[in-house]
């Protein structure tokens, strides 16, 4: 019984991530990416790691895919164009990818008869995992938070802007695009010194805001 | 759980930097808005300030801490001086930089802090999970410091190139991490150690790709060579102060984590992974100098010569062995002193919008601001490694380590990339002391706190160039506690 859902899952978390990767639509590919954390999930139901299973489940096919599908609707994310395709990347892909697998194919077919597909041997309750957490990896544990806080702290600083230092009004070094935006204190003679003679940009899009605050 | 006393003293550095990064953000919050940028700058040089004093009291308490994820040893200990040392220069000099360009916001002392915690936890830690996080929380402040001056186009492109090549850089040494984990069972870098020694053939190669696999993630944080193409445009983008930053503290603690991983949980093995290193060094000392060579862009030039400095402090890495470790820690010491004077001179040139970071606006000023230039001709001096500075010891250690074992190509590719370096270096001075003025450069603010950083810094190289020897005999203790002898 356990070999069959094993590949049944398994089987399903491998046609999720190709359909991930070959959808043109951001959205479907999203909702291709929920079908592998799913199919993932109930592998490691099967592992015996309820406790890991569940949280797969809550963060990543809840919080997390939420949150990539909100920003897809809301960006409003057309369909993808097809890349250019390089003739080297298909001279070299292909064959590489050919190789990888015989060479996968290979090694399982090798080992296939050693294996034995098990299941529920070690299960692991959730009491365990809080004594790790708090005992053995305290450290790790606390760091993590520490980590999560600059984060956080990171995001808030680069997002929240306020008028006067919307992105890109200013380039370094170079000519400013409009003398008068910039609260440049001497003549503008030796502020439009174009440093090392590099061509001043001008082909950079303007952000939305920054219309705003010359009207 | 019971946790020991003498483990919060073991991570009291630690413990000091969070919470002083905390007060900053809540004083972001609540003071009026007048006042609190200098509030929080001043309570981020007092944290600093104390983090560094605890240093000692840490020292007092050497041992492990959290189940052994945690060592202070010598080299830890050297390792965290200086980092916090490093950020208090940053401090010093981001203080008067932040008021020049008028960016003055608290966020940015919380996150130098929450990095220098990070990179404080990489030093001491003994478990590659704590150094991920440590690696991690360091990275991470480091991308969002990048583009602190979000009105330059410029800073934000700096930030979305390190974002996302460093992520990358980030799922190669995770992944190296994986596979140490499948050949050895262990994530604590000395029982990889011993397990890696009971069980002797079979996981060679397992152990040489996981090797490689982590080798790309740190040698992409240290900007060597071939993982060093993001360094330049990230240097460049980022405000002077975070360039500066970048460009010491985070270095070498990837160097500490560096040498942990190397020595002690793959020191069996050195004889697969050397031939990486070496590559990589000749590669850094080749790729950087060259490419500064045609620079006049301070911020760019640095950025290239920083790849170089990577390259030296690779050979001594090469040169396996207590030697080798020394002088690697050694001239770390003299890199982050050197490497930061000439930053802080140059963020205190550079002026409201940076507007003054080419060459070419140094011609003349010599005479003119006798304080900056002459900081910046001796970090100058040192980079090359003229005798009396750190600079030079720096580098005669290294090639010294790199001739004791026999790696006389290694040797002299690194001296003739010193002399083709002075060429860059020199022409800085030249610049200063020889070319008359064509650019008007307005009279820098005047900021206590940016001399007292160039002036430190300069002292700082004279004093390693002139009296090392507390400071190597330190250095070549730990550098055996490390090996374990």
């Amino acid at each position: 019984m356990y070999p069959v859902l094993f590949f049944i899952f398994a089987g399903l978390a491998v046609a999720g991530a190709i359909s991930l990767l070959v959808q043109r639509q951001p959205i479907y590919s999203a909702l291709s990416l929920v079908a592998v954390m799913g199919a993932l999930a109930a592998l490691y139901l099967l592992l015996g790691a309820e406790f890991v299973a569940a949280i797969q489940i809550i963060v990543y096919a809840g919080a997390i895919m939420v949150l990539f599908v909100f920003v897809i609707m809301l960006l409003n994310a057309q369909p993808a164009e097809a890349p250019g395709r390089s003739r080297v990347a298909r001279a070299l892909g292909y064959p590489l990818l050919g190789i990888l697998i015989a060479e996968l194919g290979g090694m399982v077919a090798a080992h296939f008869q050693n294996v034995k597909l098990t299941s529920g041997e070690y299960v692991v309750h959730v009491a365990q995992i809080g004594d790790a957490l708090f005992r053995s990896y305290l450290l790790p544990f606390e760091a993590t938070s520490i980590l999560f806080l600059a984060g956080i702290l990171g995001a808030v600083l680069l997002a929240a802007h306020t008028e006067d230092e919307a992105p890109g009004k200013l380039y370094i070094g170079e000519a400013p695009p409009e003398p008068n935006l910039i609260p440049y204190d001497s003549t503008e003679g030796s502020t439009t010194y174009n440093g090392a003679g590099q061509p001043v940009r001008t082909d950079l899009p303007a952000h939305p805001s920054s219309e705003e605050v010359r009207s | 759980m019971h946790v020991p006393a003498d483990y919060y003293l073991r991570i009291l550095p630690e413990l000091v930097l969070t919470a002083t990064a905390v007060l900053i953000m809540l004083i972001e919050g609540g003071a009026r808005l007048g006042s609190r940028a200098a509030l929080s700058g001043t309570v981020a040089l007092i944290g600093t300030a104390a983090a560094l004093a605890s240093v000692a009291v840490q020292s007092a308490h050497r041992g492990e801490a959290f189940s052994g994820m945690f060592r202070v040893d010598g080299f830890s200990l050297f390792f965290h001086g200086l980092i916090i040392a490093a950020t208090l220069i940053v401090l010093l000099l981001s203080i008067g930089y932040l008021r020049a360009q008028r960016l003055q916001r608290g966020e940015f002392y919380a996150l130098l802090l929450f990095a220098t915690v990070g990179m404080c936890l990489m030093a001491g830690s003994v478990e590659l999970i704590m150094v991920f996080i440590g690696l991690e929380i360091s990275s991470i402040c480091s991308y969002a410091l990048c583009g602190f001056w979000r009105a330059s186009a410029r800073s934000s492109e700096a930030a979305l190139k390190y974002l996302l090549l460093g992520s990358f850089a980030t799922a190669f040494f995770l992944y190296g991490i994986a596979l140490t984990y499948g050949a050895s069972g262990s994530t604590n870098l000395y029982v990889i150690a011993r397990s890696l020694s009971d069980v002797l053939a079979g996981h060679g190669s397992l152990i040489l790709v996981a090797a490689a696999l982590m080798f790309v993630g740190l040698a992409f944080k240290v900007s060597a060579a071939p993982f060093q193409v993001w360094t330049p445009d990230v240097y460049e983008g980022a405000p002077v102060a975070v360039t500066a930053f970048m460009s010491a503290g985070p270095k070498a603690a990837t160097f500490a984590v560096f040498l942990r991983i190397f020595y002690v949980a793959l020191g069996r093995y050195s004889h697969t992974w050397f031939w990486m290193i070496w590559v990589a060094a000749i590669l850094s000392m080749c790729l950087g100098n060259l490419g500064a060579l045609r620079q006049t862009n301070m911020k760019r030039m640095l950025a290239y010569s920083s790849i170089a400095h990577a390259g030296y402090v690779l050979v001594a890495f090469a040169a396996l062995g207590e030697h080798g470790i020394s002088a690697a820690m050694f001239y770390l010491a003299c890199y982050v002193a050197m490497n930061l004077g000439a930053f802080a001179v140059i963020s205190n040139l550079a002026q409201q919008n940076e507007r003054f970071i080419d060459l070419h606006d140094y011609a003349g000023l010599g005479f003119r601001f006798p304080l900056q230039s002459v900081c910046l001709t001796i970090c100058m001096l040192s980079l090359i490694g003229i005798p009396l500075t750190g600079g030079f010891l720096g580098k005669l250690f290294i090639f010294k380590a790199a001739f004791q074992n026999h790696l006389v190509g290694l040797a002299i590719v690194g001296l003739l990339n010193s002399a083709l370096a002075a060429y860059y270096y020199l022409r800085v001075i030249a610049f200063l002391y020889m070319r008359p003025a064509t650019v008007e450069v307005s009279q820098p603010q005047r900021s206590l706190s940016m001399n007292v950083a160039m002036v430190a810094c300069a002292v700082g190289v004279l004093w390693l160039g002139i009296a090392p020897n507390s400071l190597l005999n330190f250095v070549v203790h730990s550098a055996g506690a490390l090996t374990g002898r």
